[in-house]
């Protein structure tokens, strides 16, 4: 079992309906190859005598208690093994419809799959289940494998039978069958090596069609992709190193590469890639977890997509129409609210749409259901909460598929089918465009930050009551003036009729003046400073569009009073709700919360 | 990228998850190889640093070399460690080597309730003082919500069904028939209340790359794997009156790669010597769902 240096090594999933043999293959397999440990086989099959059960080869696998009482496998397994060619990770998938979740997780890490296919049952719901569900996980290389041929005498007739139907149904999903093999788990025919019981079949056994299996594609020849998984500074630890950590998903990262970030636009050049405890090097590929250094510094933060100036940008949206499966037990329907994680990003999700759904037993699609029911497959629209970068997954698997949880559990997947059109589209391109063309001086923010003891921030007062909402905007200023931070009152009117006095008079400027405060905003926060705004009965939209352009978690937004009443001023979700009287009431609350979030220190 | 190369990179990406996405964590230490490489692993992923603390479960019975060397490494590492021990089955002497208990009930409280215990702040939190070298009561009572462990699929059955990140119930249970899908690199990082969340890197690994790694990354193990001239090592470490050495020469890491390559361990299973896992087929599996590591 031991592995060389450079060998080759290639994920397989097995895949099936109950009951048609997919883990006894693969104890044949590992018997056959001498891969069991010694005295295993005598283990097991001594166990079996004492519990007068007849042996089977699956027992070697399913190892656990549970599984053997109940006759199915119930989760993946993973067993190793090797041939003369390379290593292979087997996941042992189960064929049990309830557990067709552990299946994708087990599809999900394979990029080949064995589909197996019980010679007197012939295809059924599970294999199709299956056979969809490996096409939708973007698996494109199976070899499907009819066993017990035993059972039926070895007839090639019937062999041809299955083959066909099972080939034509991998064929309108779009998989070609690399072979098709007629073995016998249990005489081990045509495993590892040919039978003579099939004097008809000229094709490869078992062990053959694994060894023809394309070895995975070369990640590092698709453009850079890097999604930023964190940024560390242990200060604490006397470290003053900021490093950016992430897991190369395609491309190659080389020192003094212009990396640009993703949906915010900030762009820098790579200083370092540092190493433990080995020095710096030069440049990591596809696959590699590393971590680097800027020359300039940006503030980037976990979810974001690190790509390389000059090479294809990915998508940038909060809207994407995606082939979506599911496995949650309640429905996936829209107006309810679900998390979307894609790469290292995280965002709230809705479904806008459902525009078909395929039965995945049956292939036939179902239109106009409106919500995709458990074990089902669908093309859906789903809006986000806010715009992040990813790929169609034709272009890039990687950047290109998610995850939807709902509540707290992994609940279903899908594959980015293209990027749609959202409300934030056209200001989202300036803001990348402008954070590529930023020009930026010698002394960085954080710098200037820490001479003030503060983080750059946008607090942004709102509440129906006008006399307090100013009045304690204004305290606020002063009380982190008097705090000696670099705070300033910047209140919407002061950019109407200097800024924006090109637009007064014309219709539909308010999203306009918005977009140009928070332009405004963005420039004095890079000089580090803290700003204090007020704005009456602020609406969602609104605030949507000061945190397109500035740092969304610098932005923060306080409502003072009672909410309620009007909808359209009520859909605001503030970072804290104050209902104190007076001013000082707000004040405290307010820089109780800008010092949790680590916006004031000391 | 080679093998070691794919298993390392794979291995870090999943402890900067859950350094990333689960808030209170921890990593238990057991002095033994592979969470030794697990913290070597760890010491790269942060560049040098690693932080959340190490938790050590002491059953009283550990080899005394092991005390230490983990000791050592800490105050060399500066690690955060903390010592989690069942004081009141020490003192009740109701442990298997006093003759009281059976092996497998041992386990149970000297490891599985310790650890409980420890995670969640209801029992013994001894943390290591770097300015004495010595150790004491830990004031915090904050339980730990995500656990790293460093077990391996391949080094017995139950463990070959673990998930990444796997959830523990408030019970610290084990539901091994409705887990968590696993997929494209997305991992269960929300939780109810009370929960908490084991966190396997090293699932991936077998034995005989756990030790070309540490070979390749002159990784400092415990004295007590090597022969040290009686003809006689530890395969695997575990509580002196349950785990036994094995006839063997190997003085290296490159040696033992080469025994369980191609010499007398090829084909041998590497728990063979614990004595826990003979008694009843499954017990592992049991003690597993029950909280074990």
């Amino acid at each position: 079992m031991a592995v060389e240096k450079g060998r080759e090594s290639l994920r397989v999933v097995m895949a099936g309906h109950v009951d048609h043999g997919k883990t006894s293959l693969v104890g044949r397999l590992l018997a056959d190859t001498l891969s069991l440990p010694k005295g295993k086989l005598e283990q097991v099959k001594a166990f079996c005598e004492r519990n007068a059960r007849p042996f089977e080869y699956a027992f070697l696998i399913d190892a656990l208690k549970d599984e053997q009482s109940q006759g199915i496998t119930i989760d993946v397994a993973r067993i190793f093994f090797k041939t003369t060619a390379r290593d292979y990770l087997l996941l042992d998938a189960p064929g049990h419809v309830e557990f067709l979740k552990s299946m994708v997780s087990g599809a999900a890490h394979a990029s080949a799959a064995l589909l197996v296919v019980d010679a007197e049952e012939g295809v059924r719901e599970n294999t199709q289940r299956h056979g969809t569900m490996l096409s939708m996980l973007g698996i494109r290389h199976v070899a499907v494998v009819v066993n017990k041929m035993d059972r039926v005498s070895f007839r090639e007739d019937r062999f041809l039978a299955i083959s066909e139907e099972i080939s034509a149904f991998l064929r309108r999903l779009g998989l070609e069958p690399a072979s098709v093999i007629p073995i016998s788990a249990r005489e081990g025919s045509n495993i590892t090596a040919r039978s003579e019981l099939l004097p008809w079949y000229d094709g490869p056994t078992v062990l053959e069609a694994l060894d023809r299996f394309p070895a995975e594609p070369p990640l590092e020849k698709l453009p850079l992709r890097l999604p930023v998984q964190d940024v560390y500074r242990f200060t604490a630890l006397g470290d003053q190193r900021r490093i950016i950590a992430g897991t190369i998903a395609s491309g190659i990262l080389r020192l003094g590469d212009e990396v640009v970030f993703y949906p915010s636009g900030k762009s820098s050049r790579v200083a370092t890639i540092e190493g433990f405890p080995k020095p710096p090097v030069g440049a990591a590929r596809a696959g590699a977890a590393v971590g680097f250094t800027l020359r300039e510094q940006v503030y980037v933060r976990r979810g974001e997509l690190a790509v390389k100036r000059g090479q294809t940008p990915p998508q940038t949206s909060s809207r994407l129409r995606a082939s979506v499966f599911w496995l949650g037990k309640a429905p996936l329907e829209p107006g309810r609210d679900y998390v979307l994680k894609l790469g290292t990003a995280r965002v709230p999700a809705r479904v806008e749409s459902v525009q078909r759904v395929i039965d995945t037993s049956t292939l036939r699609v179902l239109e106009g259901r409106g919500r995709v029911e458990r074990h089902e497959a669908a093309e859906c629209v789903l809006a986000m909460s806010a715009a992040i970068a990813f790929d169609r997954a034709e272009d890039n698997v990687l950047t290109g598929r998610f995850v939807i949880v709902d509540g707290t559990e992994i609940r279903g997947g899908g594959l980015v089918l293209e990027s749609l059109p959202d409300a934030g589209s056209r200001q989202r391109e300036r803001v990348i465009l402008r954070n590529i063309k930023w020009q930026k001086g010698l002394v960085p923010r954080e710098q200037r930050e820490a001479r003030f003891a503060q983080k750059a921030a946008l607090v942004m007062v709102s509440g129906r009551d006008d006399g307090l909402r100013k009045a304690a905007a204004r305290a606020l200023e002063e009380e982190l003036y008097r705090q000696g931070r670099l705070v300033y009152f910047l209140g919407i009117g002061s950019l109407l009729y200097g800024v924006g006095a090109d637009i007064r008079g014309t219709a539909e400027n308010h999203e306009e003046d918005f977009r140009r405060f928070s332009e405004v905003a963005h420039i004095l926060m890079d000089s580090g400073m803290i700003l204090v705004s007020t704005a009456a009965e602020l609406s969602q939209a609104d605030w949507d569009i000061v945190c397109n352009a500035v740092e969304p978690d610098r932005a923060v937004a306080v409502w003072v009073g009672q909410k309620g009443g009007r909808e359209e001023s009520t859909n605001l979700k503030p970072d804290l709700l104050v209902c104190a009287q007076d001013k000082a009431g707000v004040v405290a609350q307010v820089v109780a919360l800008l010092r949790a979030k680590g916006i004031l220190s000391a | 990228m080679d093998h070691l190369e794919r298993l390392e990179n794979r291995s870090i990406h999943l402890l900067r998850e859950a350094y990333s996405c689960i808030p209170n964590l921890a990593m238990l230490w057991s002095i033994g190889k592979d969470s030794t490489a697990l913290l070597h692993l760890a010491r790269k992923a942060f560049f040098g640093h690693v932080p959340f603390p190490l938790i050590h479960i002491d059953t009283n019975y550990k080899i005394p070399e092991m005390t230490a060397y983990r000791d050592r490494l800490a105050l060399e590492w500066k690690l955060t460690m903390i010592v989690g021990r069942n004081d009141a089955a020490l003192a009740q002497k109701r442990t298997f080597p006093d003759g009281a208990v059976d092996r497998i009930t041992c386990c149970r409280l000297l490891k599985t309730q310790a650890l409980k215990d420890v995670l969640s702040g209801q029992g013994l939190r001894l943390k290591l003082n770097h300015s004495t070298g010595g150790y004491e009561p830990d004031p915090s009572r904050e339980p730990y919500t995500g656990v790293i462990a460093g077990i391996r699929a391949d080094e017995e059955g139950s463990r070959s069904k673990e998930r990444y990140f796997s959830p523990r119930d408030t019970e610290s249970r084990w539901d091994l028939g409705d887990q968590p899908p696993e997929f494209w690199d997305q991992y269960k990082t929300d939780f109810a209340p009370g929960t908490h969340v084991r966190i396997h890197p090293l699932l991936d690994w077998r034995e005989v790359d756990v030790w070309e790694y540490i070979d390749r990354e002159a990784v400092p193990t415990v004295s007590l794997y090597y022969d040290q001239g009686e003809g006689r090592r530890y395969r695997s470490l575990g509580c002196h009156p349950c785990t036994s050495p094995v006839e063997s020469t190997a003085r290296t890491p490159k040696e033992i790669v080469a025994e369980l390559r191609t010499g007398k361990f090829k084909d041998i299973a590497e728990r063979s010597g614990r004595a826990q896992d003979l008694e009843d087929r499954g017990t592992l599996e049991e003690l597993r769902r029950d909280g074990y590591m």
